[in-house]
């Protein structure tokens, strides 16, 4: 059930050398919090609100580590203020956010925040990137790590929820 | 009821010979009480990011593991990241404790009640939410044991503080001097 270009975005975790990977339970990302649960080298830790893992992101990178919060885009909303401290200190932050209430959505109570999420992250300083291709995702996310860590950026990739709803949600 | 310990003593024997302590501070008072305790670069002072200290601590300690991380923050910056005695408990760093200073009041904004004031017992939340060790002191002499503790245990520690406010103790507020100097000492 799950796709691989989700393997693929782990390698490219993977090869970005992260080691904590943080994370609000999630059907798009189910395939990549798995994976973390049984890699020896990562530490997967669930949040109960997602802005618990932008300071965990902070805490590992003060400590030296390189870690990426996965969460929904209902989840960025919940994360606005928090991403003052990685703005204040200059520290990097990887985020992946998988894109509800925009194509397909059957709940709309996703719809406000999923709208919103691109320019939220936006006007709080992170640079956004889109996934809307499956031969796509690992790239981009490669991409989005070394900007994040080689350029002190702040970086949220986006799946589409079309990407994701196409290959994930159908069990 | 005593009134509580003097905030400003009782953070200067908490971080008595702090060695390579690795020290993260909540916004407002406790990050004054650290400043006035000894600048050092593995202080990591928070002016904002509320309800963050906590789980900044906990970053920090699953990377490294081999140091001492201490949070010290306030009742107000704690009850706003409750979840995240949930998600540390989940993890259960062995080299992470929190002691929170509790005075019942929100300091920073007028002294208004904060939630421990009307009854929410933090230490009965952290050993809820799964922490294994928790304590509550509010007496001088137990500081020395608690500090003996708070460097040796994963611990929940509130500390009964009294309500006073001392004058600020205002450490570098440029979080991107804070983060590289902490870096540069701990990571060379």
């Amino acid at each position: 059930m799950s796709a691989a270009w989700q393997d693929e975005v782990f390698t490219a975790l993977q090869r970005a050398e992260i080691r904590q990977v943080a994370y609000v339970p999630d059907a798009g990302h189910a395939r990549l919090i798995e994976r973390a649960h049984t890699a020896p080298a990562m530490r997967a830790v669930v949040l109960t609100t997602e802005e618990e893992g932008i300071a965990l992101a902070a805490g590992a990178w003060l400590g030296g580590q390189r870690a990426v919060l996965l969460m929904q885009s209902s989840g960025v909303g919940n994360c606005i203020n928090m991403l003052s401290l990685p703005s204040n200190c200059r520290m990097p932050l990887l985020t992946l956010v998988t894109m509800r209430g925009e194509w397909g959505e059957f709940n709309p109570w996703q719809v406000p925040m999923g709208s919103a999420t691109p320019d939220v992250l936006a006007r709080m300083g992170a640079l956004v990137r889109r996934v809307e291709r499956p031969e796509d995702a690992a790239e981009t996310v490669a991409g989005a790590a070394a900007l994040a860590f080689d350029s002190t950026a702040m970086v949220a990739v986006l799946f589409s929820q079309r990407l994701i709803g196409a290959k994930t949600w159908v069990q | 009821m005593s009134r509580g310990l003097d905030r400003r003593q009782a953070v200067a024997a908490l971080l008595r010979e702090p060695g390579d302590l690795l020290v993260v501070s909540g916004l407002g008072a406790p990050t004054y009480d650290a400043a006035a305790a000894g600048d050092r670069p593995l202080n990591f002072y928070l002016w904002g990011a509320m309800g963050g200290a906590a789980m900044i601590g906990l970053g920090l300690a699953l990377a490294q593991t081999a140091r001492r991380v201490l949070v010290i923050t306030g009742d107000g910056e704690m009850l706003m990241g409750l979840g995240s005695l949930a998600t540390i408990a989940a993890q259960a760093p062995a080299n992470l404790a929190i002691a929170v200073l509790d005075n019942g009041r929100y300091g920073e904004t007028g002294s208004q009640f904060s939630h421990t004031a009307y009854g929410t017992d933090l230490a009965a939340v952290a050993q809820g939410s799964g922490w294994a060790a928790t304590c509550t002191v509010g007496a001088p002499g137990e500081l020395e044991g608690l500090r003996h503790r708070l460097r040796t245990e994963p611990l929940f520690a509130v500390l009964r503080i009294a309500p006073e406010e001392p004058p600020r103790v205002l450490p570098p507020r440029d979080g991107a001097l804070l983060q590289h100097r902490f870096r540069a000492a701990l990571l060379g």
